[in-house]
């Protein structure tokens, strides 16, 4: 195990190996990957339906102008199961987020969530029905303590209307049994030695794990996790994989974007990959590093693009000067063994 | 060294004096709105004329009691605050800032306009309209009374007195609401929108309740202003003092359930010691006329004030009362 360079105070390095942690994923576990095999037959097909979906989107789009930022036909997203959201850059992944939870609107189409539309819901709305999310940005509250941060997170507060902070017996005990529940949770994430610090105090990947179990303090049943990986050293990422496993192990759909794709292959039941706002594959892991369609979006987006007027000049004088060399061979002078290879597409 | 002392009494009486309740209440309202939710109402001073001029209309032109004026003038404060956060508060920070200037600057225009001279009085304004609240002296508001060597009259400490239970009733409700889960959520939302609503808050409604409270304290402190003056002008409510009001709570420190009354009874400290500290040095000849005349203490004064405060940000930058560590997280 790696040094591990962010300060830390009483964390561990190694999140993975403590006992102390009733809950949380251990790789010897027999996990319960009821998404995996509720997902084993269905075909790996665009928009194919799921058996039993928490999330159904419909004809959703949103354009930025001219500019066609997500253009989802049809997606269903397994109850109980990790979907993983991958794609290049700006291929509309969180957009996609925004719409989702109500942070942004389409322009046309709906979705819905436990068959309830979530079309026309401002974003407090839809966290209220359980649906939480995090940010690709993390969004610590600097200068409020970790756990402040915490108690923010649970839901259907007493003393959060005007007139009845005023009585602090009204809220009192819902605010003691928050806490429990926070430090709980902050014990999982290895943050209750930080419960007194400002969140701002926090290393990056402190952050995200505060997030995270922040958003989990809403007792969710549908988590978000917007590239909660970037950023974080490989210790902690470990330990955050672990948290998002355990997420699956209790029951919570969770959708998440991510760029690492060992990250991806390890814990997701289910893959959907866009590009240029578009879903252009989904499967399982394993199905999604053999599609074509996504070795394209990665890789060929220059193979197929059209050349421009210097770019053909190029190829034009590489082809000239391939003849000049292959003369030169059969005039018996041999240059150089590494012969540049046909261009079959020419 | 008499006259110093002289100087002393007389900055601390203004320190205790109406003027120092009015911005102590300016400054609780901003530091509700600003301190803890982050809005940036730069036009607090809208609430204060609203306020004394709900009382001065009321009585003088409506012939209603005293209290239905002040109720009156709290409604004004509502009313302005929910028109102003209505179209502002969806939108970002910025917004509000601009719409409140804006009131601020065109109600005073509106109110000493030749056409609402009919109401409010013009430029001349109304007087006579707190003779229902002197009636409630518990002394006789003629008499001249001596406290720490400072002559009062029992009208000015009468004002004083309920107007510092004023400040002492908003700040216990702002420590009791700031200590609260509300008081989480609304500095949660200072510090991120974005992040409150994904936790399930509408966050629009909080805005819209600091904004209120904070414009209500703005109102009471402008019915102080102006029982103490006797008179409501709309010149007198000049939006230099919102910004006043935020050197105050500056100096105190924002965020801060003390902050904003003990900065501006500094601060009215500090104006009136340079006062009269500078027209004693300059009659006495220590400081020489070609230097500074008596006439020009009256600026100089204040630019005392923003040299301390300048000092102050270089070398306190969290004021008075406030957390440096938390101020210092600011440098994200």
């Amino acid at each position: 195990m790696p040094a591990d360079p962010t300060p830390h105070g009483g964390t561990p390095s190694d999140p993975t190996a403590s006992p102390g942690a009733p809950r949380a994923f251990r790789h010897g576990d027999t996990p319960q990957r009821l998404a995996q095999v509720a997902l084993r037959d269905v075909p790996w097909e665009i928009g194919v339906p799921k058996p039993d979906p928490a999330i159904v989107v419909d004809d959703v789009a949103r354009t930025f102008g001219g500019l066609t930022a997500v253009s989802v036909d049809h997606l269903e997203i397994q109850r109980g199961g990790i979907t993983g959201l991958i794609g290049p850059n700006g291929a509309g992944k969180t957009t996609l987020f925004n719409l989702l939870t109500g942070f942004d609107q389409p322009n046309t189409g709906s979705w819905s969530f436990n068959g309830r539309p979530l079309g026309k819901l401002a974003p407090h709305e839809v966290a209220r029905l359980g649906v939480v999310r995090t940010f690709q940005l993390t969004k610590a509250l600097s200068r409020l303590t970790v756990l402040q941060n915490m108690l923010l997170g649970a839901q259907g507060q007493r003393g959060e209307g005007f007139f009845r902070a005023l009585i602090p017996g009204i809220w009192r005990g819902q605010e003691k049994e928050n806490t429990e529940k926070a430090m709980d949770l902050l014990r999982r994430f290895k943050l209750d030695a930080k419960k007194d610090d400002f969140a701002g105090t926090l290393s990056g990947g402190q952050r995200k794990l505060l997030e995270m179990a922040r958003a989990l303090m809403s007792d969710p049943q549908v988590v978000m996790l917007d590239e909660p990986m970037a950023g974080v050293n490989p210790a902690l990422t470990q330990s955050l994989l672990g948290h998002v496993k355990d997420l699956r192990e209790q029951g919570m759909t969770v959708i998440f974007v991510e760029h690492d794709m060992d990250v991806v292959r390890d814990i997701s039941d289910w893959v959907v990959v866009m590009a240029a706002g578009r879903i252009i594959a989904e499967g399982p892991p394993e199905s999604i590093s053999q599609n074509q369609a996504v070795v394209d979006a990665y890789l060929g987006a220059h193979h197929d693009a059209p050349l421009t007027v210097e770019e053909e000049d190029e190829v034009l004088r590489e082809a000239e000067r391939e003849i000049a060399r292959e003369q030169n061979l059969e005039e018996g002078e041999v240059l150089s063994s590494d012969a540049p290879p046909e261009r079959t597409d020419r | 060294m008499g006259e110093l002392l002289d100087a002393l009494a007389i900055a601390l009486k203004a320190a205790l004096g109406f003027q120092a309740i009015f911005f102590a209440l300016l400054a609780i309202g901003i530091n509700v709105q600003f301190g803890y939710t982050g809005l940036l109402n730069f036009g607090q001073i809208a609430f204060a004329m609203l306020g004394g001029f709900g009382i001065a209309v009321s009585v003088t032109q409506w012939g209603l009691p005293f209290w239905v004026g002040v109720l009156i003038g709290v409604l004004a404060a509502v009313v302005l605050a929910l028109l102003l956060g209505l179209p502002t508060l969806r939108l970002r920070a910025d917004y509000l800032a601009i719409a409140t200037i804006a009131t601020a600057e065109g109600l005073r225009l509106l109110f000493r306009s030749v056409s609402a001279t009919s109401v409010t009085g013009g430029t001349r304004g109304l007087a006579a309209f707190n003779g229902d609240f002197y009636a409630l002296s518990p002394w006789p508001t003629e008499g001249r009374y001596s406290i720490l060597g400072t002559s009062w009259s029992g009208a000015q400490l009468f004002v004083a007195v309920v107007g510092w239970l004023l400040v002492v009733l908003a700040s216990l409700l702002v420590w009791a609401l700031m200590r609260s889960p509300w008081g989480r959520v609304v500095k949660s939302v200072r510090e991120d929108e974005d992040a409150v609503r994904a936790l399930g808050k509408n966050v629009y409604v909080y805005k819209m309740q600091a904004l209120v409270l904070g414009g209500v304290m703005g109102a009471l402190g402008g019915m102080i202003y102006a029982v103490g003056t006797g008179s409501a002008i709309p010149d007198q409510y000049q939006n230099a003092n919102t910004f006043l009001a935020y050197a105050a709570l500056i100096l105190g420190g924002a965020a801060r359930v003390l902050g904003p009354v003990v900065g501006a009874m500094l601060l009215y400290f500090i104006v009136q010691f340079a006062d009269t500290g500078l027209r004693t040095l300059i009659s006495k000849g220590a400081i020489p006329e070609g230097l500074l005349s008596a006439t020009d203490v009256a600026q100089i004064r204040f630019v005392l004030v923003g040299l301390g405060l300048m000092l102050l940000l270089v070398f306190r930058p969290q004021g008075i009362f406030g957390d440096r560590r938390e101020v210092m997280l600011d440098a994200r």
